[in-house]
């Protein structure tokens, strides 16, 4: 497994140099103005998940870090690069303490997807797709991971319709030059080729923020992105 | 019930209303009022047993019967649609309640077909058993204009129902320790009144409020939204009701498993006359505790081809 994943390296690392040592956009998302405050989530209803978080967890809509730094945001190349395959690695979501982790995924067309239950409590997985085709199952504790796939590009809301509190999103994205802002707002996007490319960055409240990054070779080109908080 | 006799009395009315306005419109030579809906985009077809639909013969069935509530998008913002409780389904999103397909896939033809025929017990849409098979066939093929899902997609294969196991009172029991351990309850309540913990807060994929069914209203003429058999309900658990928030356990239950919920979930309807009734009244109306390690085997295919009971082989849709 090890070797053979060398061994590819190795082969593109050969053939297309560009691809391994391009460029990187990197940056820092902010926001200006007070966000709304998130609440403070009741799960009396389901004790198994209460005692699993003292003092209880907040909503997610908006999560920020010291110096107006905005978490959860998906800054991806919306145009200019190819859209590539597929990974074949699995991305996981899961299901702990009636709360998704992380709170938002990304993923390429067609990639897999595996939802986890770790929780004593069972959980319905209901992607609210308008694009994709919108399923809804049920996941009892201990039960097999479900795998899932979507075809099409869209920012799917996910919700538990038994735990109306727990809510995330899937960022399904033909590129797989994606990185979701940690909470010192941070993103990198590597392994840029030469070219022209536009920059998306996506909050689940916010919106949406495009930039226009141009790589010429192996650099790192800095960009930021500032939101202004909704006031409500 | 008193809301459901007045649901009953309101149905035959409708349908002697309906009956008459069909022969008007025939009369009249489908006349031409008000402002035109746009064409569809692609002509569809629907195929039901020998007949086949096309959606260009049921633009006037649409526009007269369906769009008040519809709309003339199919996007389910018809005029009346304010005034609606659950919301009329947006044909936009093709995602339907009761399909025999898996959760997220299309419906069939013939699932289309049978809900028109059928209508949505507990919802504004009413039995439109007064169609002829062609006029529903059209209609079918019509609901197939609004989203590009339907020239893409396919509905897939419609899930297999296995032959029902014998109502005992072990498969009731059985299915009793799987309504909790399935956690029906935490929207269907422990008795299966619609009040369970997460009842007040669901919402269908439109963000509505909606209610989890009610097992224990309505007697004998009790329906579901997606049929009155044993065999629908099972349908339900496996292929889910895509739109709302009930999911399907096509994964995490297995064919006898949800047979045995099938039958607990007969004892739930108090008032209704079923074979389940009968066995739970016979074994004292108490049903035992689930033994989890059962001195039975579970039943095979081999034994299980009892006929269900003649009260459950009533034709689902058979309002009058």
């Amino acid at each position: 497994m090890r070797t053979s994943k060398f061994g590819v390296a190795v082969l593109i690392a050969t053939l297309c140099p560009a691809l391994m040592f391009g460029g990187t956009i990197s940056g820092k998302v902010t926001y200006t103005g007070t966000p709304v405050k998130q609440k403070p989530i009741d799960m009396s209803k389901e004790p198994s998940c209460a005692k699993q978080h003292n003092p209880p967890i907040t909503t997610e809509t908006v999560v920020t870090g010291s110096n107006n730094t905005l978490e959860n945001v998906v800054v991806y190349i919306s145009a200019g690069a190819d859209d590539a395959n597929a990974p074949a690695q699995a991305v996981t979501f899961t299901q702990k303490g009636c709360q998704y982790t992380p709170h938002v995924i990304a993923l390429h067309t067609g990639q897999e997807l595996q939802v986890v239950n770790a929780d004593q409590t069972s959980h319905n997985i209901h992607p609210l797709a308008k694009v994709n085709r919108e399923w809804n199952k049920s996941q009892p504790p201990g039960s097999p991971n479900i795998q899932e796939k979507f075809d099409q590009p869209e920012f799917i809301s996910v919700k538990c319709n038994i735990h109306p509190w727990m809510h995330g999103w899937f960022a399904v994205l033909k590129t797989n030059h994606v990185s979701i802002s940690k909470d010192d707002g941070g993103f990198s996007l590597p392994n840029l080729p030469a070219g022209k490319y536009t920059v998306t960055a996506w909050h689940e409240d916010y919106g949406t923020q495009t930039q226009e990054v141009t790589i010429t070779g192996n650099e790192t080109k800095a960009i930021d992105f500032s939101f202004k908080a909704k006031a409500y | 019930m008193n809301s459901l006799k007045r649901v009953h009395f309101f149905s035959v009315i409708l349908n002697f209303v309906l009956a008459a306005g069909i022969s008007v419109a025939r009369a009249q030579d489908a006349p031409d009022v008000g402002p035109h809906p746009p064409e569809p985009l692609k002509a569809m077809e629907s195929h039901i047993g020998n007949v086949t639909g096309h959606s260009r013969d049921a633009k006037l069935d649409y526009r007269r019967y369906c769009a008040g509530c519809h709309g003339d998008l199919g996007d389910g913002n018809g005029e009346n649609a304010v005034w609606l409780d659950p919301k009329p389904r947006d044909f936009t999103m093709a995602t339907f309640k009761c399909r025999s397909t898996v959760t997220g896939m299309l419906p069939t033809d013939q699932d289309l077909f049978n809900t028109i025929a059928r209508g949505l017990t507990n919802s504004n849409m009413p039995i439109w058993n007064t169609f002829t098979k062609q006029q529903r066939a059209d209609l079918v093929a019509y609901i197939k204009t609004f989203s590009p899902r339907w020239e893409k997609e396919k509905p897939g294969d419609p899930i297999k129902i296995p032959t029902e196991p014998p109502v005992t009172i072990e498969s009731i029991a059985h299915g009793k320790a799987l309504y909790t351990k399935l956690e029906c309850w935490k929207c269907h309540g422990p008795q299966g009144k619609g009040d369970g913990p997460s009842a007040a807060t669901l919402t269908d994929s439109k963000d509505q409020p909606i209610r989890p069914y009610n097992f224990t209203a309505g007697g004998d003429d009790s329906r579901f939204k997606c049929g009155s058999t044993n065999a629908d309900i099972y349908k339900i658990f496996i292929t889910g009701v895509d739109g709302t928030p009930m999911p399907s356990f096509a994964d995490v239950i297995q064919p006898n498993d949800a047979w045995d919920l099938v039958h607990f979930l007969r004892t739930l309807q108090v008032k209704r006359h079923s074979k389940e009734n009968e066995v739970l009244k016979a074994a004292g109306g108490k049903i035992p505790p689930y033994n989890e390690t059962p001195s039975t085997p579970p039943a095979s295919p081999n034994n299980s081809a009892a006929p269900a009971s003649p009260s459950e082989n009533r034709t689902a849709g058979g309002g009058n």
